[in-house]
């Protein structure tokens, strides 16, 4: 059995059918954060994957992953501290109670 | 052909991958949700690790599995209550997220299956075939600014780390 590009990419299909499934579903503001790293993730998956076994010379699909990685680190600290700012005004990260503006 | 021992990491970690990533959405404690994700990112690092990009996967084990996820503890742990859990999911949201992910995992195996690939090469095939990565070159890519090497992007991560160390502070801090 060999185990080609196609074995690799499914398992990442599936997170980011999950991821979007999550986000759609969610009420939560963390949770829908979790959901988009999800996705975040399958799409670094995939860049490491075709750098494998469509470029085996190269290395620039990993280069791309570790920048994505970075930018990941950063989104979500950011994100966090608006989810926990929110939580302080309005007492609950749930998005059907974050509906208004500061007027 | 690949060895058996591939075969059989490959496998626990795609199986992984897919259990824990459905029960990262599915689950109604949010706390379990942080945790299955944390198992989703492990997984993802044992397959850089089979792939040969052994850096890669200790930046994963340590930026995503240590750093991202405990901000994530920390902030659920400061927005909720122990045992909350979230309420039962409406009907018409649930099948909204079920056509919605349903269509897109169509899509994608349909692109997968029937685009045809440059090369249809085995993990074994590729792995000898490539080049062995090390951290001298990783050093290079980043520092230098000829063809392939990304000097500036890296400075502008280090700026953009700067400006999301001021902007959490100013968000976050108490007025």
């Amino acid at each position: 059995m060999d185990l080609s590009i196609l074995w690799y990419l499914v398992p990442s299909v599936i997170m980011t059918a999950c991821g979007v499934y999550g986000f759609i579903t969610r009420k939560n503001l963390i949770a829908m954060l979790v959901s988009l790293e999800l996705i975040l993730n399958s799409a670094d998956l995939n860049f490491v994957i075709f750098n494998r076994f469509l470029f085996p010379g190269s290395m620039e699909g990993m280069v791309f992953t570790l920048f994505a990685v970075a930018l990941a680190a950063a989104e979500t600290a950011i994100a966090i501290a608006i989810i926990i700012n929110i939580y302080r005004s309005v007492g609950d990260s749930d998005i059907h109670k974050v509906n208004k503006m500061k007027f | 052909m690949d060895s058996v021992g591939n075969i059989i990491v490959y496998f626990i970690a795609a199986i992984a991958i897919a259990v824990f990533s459905v029960l990262t959405v599915t689950s109604r404690r949010i706390l379990r949700s942080a945790t299955y994700l944390l198992f989703v990112l492990l997984s993802t690092a044992v397959i850089y690790f089979q792939l040969g990009y052994q850096f890669l996967g200790a930046v994963q084990i340590a930026v995503y599995a240590g750093g991202i996820m405990v901000l994530f503890v920390f902030a659920i742990v400061l927005t909720h209550k122990p045992n909350d859990r979230s309420g039962v999911l409406d009907t018409h949201r649930r099948i909204v997220g079920l056509v919605a992910s349903g269509l897109g995992t169509v899509l994608l195996l349909f692109a997968l299956f029937y685009m045809p690939l440059p090369h249809d090469a085995s993990l074994a095939e590729c792995l000898t075939s490539g080049r062995e990565i090390t951290m001298q070159q990783i050093g290079e890519a980043f520092t230098g600014s000829g063809r392939l090497q990304y000097l500036l992007p890296f400075e502008a991560i280090s700026v953009l780390l700067l400006a999301c160390i001021i902007g959490g502070v100013t968000i976050a801090r108490k007025r």
